[in-house]
């Protein structure tokens, strides 16, 4: 079948603003956005801008907004588009573009460092016995940890379009991935953290970034779960 | 731009992590990586990294040894598979204090499954009663490698360790056999950057690209053994490949062995359970080398199954294992059935067929990844390797499930124990030329080339000859006709147009790069399968389809002279405890 992609290009050396560029090609309905971005590139422009790795979405490399909706590039498949219409590729909104589809992360990044993304426990333990943790408590952390660092939800979120400082759904995820942790000893101090106007009291449920994570995490509730934490702190 | 510090490790995979978190405080480390470093391939493995630590039944780290021997055909050096086997539980422990979660047991301990090739005697008291597979594989769900990654990534933040991220390696600054750092690009501006370090290590991981399907990901390349193998420095064993028996049919996506550890059957186009056949006592739970084969034995005679585009697949049977199996102990691999073949695997079989998976091959190094220049047991002063980019080895003829996980764990320490110990009286070495210019030569021809070559189609080319020349099964004619193919290639790769020319995020330069560094791992694959005249672990000779202790118990050195000529050498394989016996399961 006959596929038409309109994809938002800039080259910061040539571009004033990015545009967009059409490729019409031949595609079947079981290529992902990625497969067929590769066509593309392979086939038609190499100058073609995008980050990959994986291609399964275990890595997070290639979130990018397609037809309006934040998801991987690699777990989309055409048979889930209408391919009777053009289908729009465009970085993830509110970060920088670095080239093409390639955006400068590092705001991203430092607000995953702020929550204290790492276990937090100074007493002593036996070097050749683990921690004991039921495995129910382990399971509590299982869906959080599965989140991979695309930043598909942060981006979809209202508060961030409307606030560079909103720490945002993927760093709050990160928060509950160690405060609800049995193992971890510095649950006050990543509340204290997160327990700002720029923090958690962004978060107004509007749920984009649950629809927005491809990995089916239910960010929303997570955060849920902190705000429980604190206003039970609060008194 | 020139930087300095006292040790620079290439590479943000597990064994580069884990290394970084072992550097001591008072010296700086910096850690170069083309990726974000949670983006490296070890988030991608699934089923478990395995250690005897005894939370779900007895078990032994000698048995653990004796299985990687076993599985190894042979061809692992025993004493560095002792050393991995008897720090397994070790390892796994710091990992759980670090913070990674793991599925537990009912007394909260970490949680162990089967996996391929990881047996016990039935009967401890017994060496000769039947050995029978063991829950060894401690896991968290089947994400286990992602949240290894994830976790190794978060100790080396609150180390404050510095990373390079999207910087590509171009080059290993080797002068009278001391290593003295390397230069990479950095890819957000082209610029090119020296690493001035007393120390460096190759944590590069493996080249599943050089294969048409592969379960690697798209930045698996081997940059880092190309280096090694145009510095005119040996590689070790490249002939090993492992080709895992099931990726999804067509795409080469990974899944686990884990759910055959969970019970999942393998079924030809009979229904039948086909590895009763080849492996009578384990079954689907043989080695990965012994599967594979098996599998692409079956197509050949005919009972694989016919896919919509005309190739063969087997079944992978999960549909006895019930929802919450499914959902809770294998949820991320029977996902992607899912999403890429639409299949539901809680009713229907899951087709997959082989995949290129893992190299057992690499840079030679010792225990403690300290690099050999030779098979005499040189070292190339300052220049260490960890990972799938480094041949121990541990792994042998073939790798079993779970010990690639622990390999980057218990070596990424070792390593970053030994350049600590290094760094203790070593002191910078200054370059004799500029160690930018081979980079600056390297990008300036590669940008002039205008052949009209697409560096995409040298590549499909070159993957699919080493699917079907240089794959699962080998023979003289393929392996010589390959060789031929290789040199075309290489040939045509002097043709190639880089389309872009921009010095912003230049991925279509980046791939060029990494073609260049195909060609040559490819090669010395090739060349070290046609050299091998035995079959063992995942290296299959149709010509020649026994293991040959008596000439070929030893491990291949390659390497190529500034001529081009190939040369190859030997060096025994070291052995402890454990004699050479048949490899039956």
């Amino acid at each position: 079948m006959q596929v038409t992609f309109k994809i938002l290009r800039y080259n910061p050396e040539k571009d004033n603003e990015p545009h967009f560029e059409e490729y019409r090609f031949e595609g079947h309905e079981n290529m992902t956005v990625l497969d067929c971005l590769h066509k593309i590139k392979w086939e038609h422009d190499g100058t073609l801008a995008f980050r990959r790795s994986c291609a399964h979405g275990v890595c997070g490399s290639d979130g990018m907004r397609i037809n309006g909706r934040n998801h991987l590039a690699c777990s989309t498949l055409l048979k889930d588009l209408n391919t009777k219409k053009t289908i729009v590729i465009e970085p993830l909104p509110a970060m920088p573009i670095v080239k093409d589809l390639v955006l400068d992360m590092t705001d991203f990044y430092e607000k995953y460092k702020a929550v204290k993304p790492y276990l937090i426990n100074t007493s002593p333990v036996q070097e050749n016995s683990e921690r004991l943790q039921s495995n129910e408590d382990a399971e509590k952390l299982f869906e959080s940890a599965k989140c991979i660092l695309c930043a598909c939800c942060t981006t979809s979120c209202p508060s961030t379009w409307s606030n560079n400082n909103y720490l945002g759904p993927a760093a709050l995820l990160k928060a509950y991935r160690f405060v609800f942790d049995t193992r971890d000893e510095a649950a006050d101090e990543r509340l204290d953290i997160i327990d700002t106007p720029d923090g958690i009291w962004r978060c107004h449920t509007i749920f984009n970034c649950i629809e927005a994570c491809p990995k089916e995490i239910n960010i929303t509730w997570h955060i849920s779960q902190l705000k429980k934490e604190l206003s039970g702190r609060e008194i | 731009m020139i930087h300095k510090f006292d040790v620079v490790i290439v590479g943000a995979g597990g064994a580069g992590l884990r290394a970084a978190v072992e550097v001591p405080k008072d010296h700086t480390c910096a850690v170069i990586s083309k990726v974000f470093p949670t983006r490296s391939h070890t988030g991608t493995a699934q089923g478990g990294v395995c250690a005897a630590l005894s939370n779900e039944e007895d078990d032994s780290w000698l048995d653990h040894a004796f299985d990687t021997v076993k599985g190894s055909d042979y061809l692992g050096d025993q004493d560095a598979i002792e050393i991995m086997c008897q720090d397994a539980p070790r390892a796994i422990i710091e990992l759980e204090h670090m913070g990674m979660p793991f599925s537990r047991t009912k007394e909260g301990k970490i949680a162990q499954r089967k996996f391929g090739g990881h047996t016990k005697l039935e009967n401890p008291n017994d060496p000769n009663s039947k050995r029978i597979p063991v829950n060894r594989a401690c896991y968290s769900a089947d994400r286990t490698g992602h949240v290894m990654l994830q976790t190794l990534y978060e100790n080396c933040v609150k180390n404050n360790v510095n990373f390079y991220s999207e910087y590509f390696l171009t080059d290993l600054i080797i002068e009278d056999g001391i290593c003295k750092g390397v230069t990479a690009i950095d890819m957000a501006t082209s610029e090119i950057h020296v690493f001035h370090a007393k120390a460096v290590m190759f944590a590069t991981g493996g080249y599943g690209r050089a294969f048409r399907i592969t379960s690697n990901a798209h930045v698996g390349t081997g940059d880092g053994c190309a280096l090694v193998y145009k510095a005119g420095l040996p590689l070790e064993d490249m002939e090993f490949y492992q080709f895992h028996p099931t990726g999804l049919w067509r795409l080469g996506i990974l899944v686990s062995e884990a759910a055959r550890g969970e019970g999942g059957i393998l079924r030809n186009n009979a229904n039948e359970r086909f590895m009763e056949v080849y492996a009578p006592t384990v079954k689907d739970l043989a080695p990965r080398d012994m599967v594979s084969r098996a599998i692409i034995s079956e197509i050949r005679a005919g009972r694989g199954i016919l896919g919509s585009d005309g190739t063969y697949y087997i079944n992978l049977d999960l549909t006895h294992l019930g929802k919450k199996v499914i959902d809770e102990k294998i949820p991320e691999i029977t996902g992607f059935a899912r999403t890429y073949l639409g299949v539901e695997p809680t009713k229907e079989c899951v087709p997959i067929q082989p995949t290129a998976h893992y190299a057992m091959g690499g840079i030679p190094t010792n225990y403690d990844t300290e690099v050999f220049s030779d098979n005499k047991g040189t070292k190339v002063n300052g220049f260490y390797a960890a990972g799938e980019c480094a041949c121990v080895s541990v792994h042998g003829g073939n790798r079993l499930g779970t010990n690639s996980l622990l390999d980057i764990v218990v070596f990424g320490r070792r390593g970053g124990k030994k350049i600590s110990q290094f760094l203790k009286t070593a002191e910078y070495t200054e370059f004799t030329g500029d160690p930018t210019e081979r980079t600056r030569q390297q990008i300036d021809s590669l940008l002039n080339l205008s052949g009209g070559e697409n560096i995409s189609n040298i590549r499909k080319d070159l993957q699919q000859n080493m699917m079907d020349k240089c794959g699962i099964f080998r023979n003289e004619k393929d392996l010589a006709e390959n060789k031929e193919i290789l040199k075309q290639l290489r040939q045509r790769y002097q043709n190639i147009t880089v389309q872009d020319k921009s010095k912003v995020f230049n991925t279509d330069l980046m791939e060029a790069i990494e073609l260049g560094n195909l060609i040559d791992i490819a090669e010395s694959i090739n060349e070290s399968a046609l050299n091998r005249q035995e079959s063992r672990g995942a290296h299959t000779r149709e010509d020649f389809p026994n293991r040959d202790d008596a000439q070929w118990m030893k491990h291949t050195f390659i390497t190529k002279a500034d001529s081009g000529e190939l040369k190859i050498d030997y060096k025994p394989v070291v052995k402890t405890r454990f004699e050479p016996m048949e490899r039956k399961y």
